[in-house]
């Protein structure tokens, strides 16, 4: 199956890019996916995810075509 | 008929909120009060000088999560309607990062509606502030203010 993962703000800065486009198969979640997508990088804490735009957790199961993000805390306003 | 807007570039807030005011379709007389709040850029943070900032968001999400705070509020408080107008991209000291606007019958709804608005949005909607400071080097704000 396909996945769009997209890192925002720091995550972005950490991970050195700002998505990925993953063919995955399996019962995946999205903790699954950042060690997929990212490799050796700890996850930092507070880290938030979302899928298909709406929060999520980390043990979430992922679905073809879903759109995975991860990003800091937010700070708007 | 709630609105939200994500802007680019600089907004005057007053002149907008004059603007967009109509397109609310609120009836003259028939309401008594609207709160406004506007968030400016400092030059300081944490002790630091801040010379510019960029604001990231998650196009999609982020209008997304707006629009459901403003249901959320509506349904919560005796408001007759709400907007929310914020800033992405890159800005400097002194120019507004966020307006937002509650319409009612009488006062504390829409203060207090508009209080709300401003804490969810701080707490859920995805944006995120990256600081250049004025020695030069560049930071990702961590964490809101308390408030």
């Amino acid at each position: 199956m396909s996945v769009k993962v997209r890192y925002f703000a720091s995550l972005g800065d950490l991970i050195g890019r700002s998505e990925d486009q993953m063919d995955i198969e399996g019962h995946i979640t999205v903790a699954d996916i950042w060690r997929e997508a990212t490799g050796e990088i700890p996850m930092p804490p507070r880290t938030l995810v979302a899928v298909n735009q709406e929060y999520a957790d980390l043990e979430q199961v992922v679905h073809d075509g879903d759109e995975v993000a991860f990003f800091p805390p937010v700070t708007g306003g | 008929m709630p609105l939200v807007r994500i802007v680019e570039g600089p907004f005057q807030p007053w002149a907008l909120l004059a603007e967009l005011e109509p397109e609310l379709g609120l009836r003259p007389g028939g309401f008594g009060a609207t709160a406004v709040f506007t968030g400016t850029m400092r030059d300081f943070n944490e002790g630091d000088g801040v010379t510019a900032m960029t604001l990231e968001h998650y196009p999609g999400m982020t209008e997304r999560h707006l629009e459901r705070i403003i249901d959320e509020a509506c349904g919560r408080f005796d408001i007759l309607d709400a907007l929310i107008v914020h800033r992405v991209g890159p800005i400097a000291p002194g120019e507004t990062i966020v307006l937002t606007a509650v319409w009612s019958a009488h006062r504390r709804a829409a203060f207090e509606a508009n209080r709300f608005l401003m804490e969810e949005l701080k707490h859920r909607a995805p944006f995120w502030k990256k600081e250049a400071l004025a020695d030069g080097s560049a930071r990702w704000v961590e964490q809101n203010t308390p408030g």
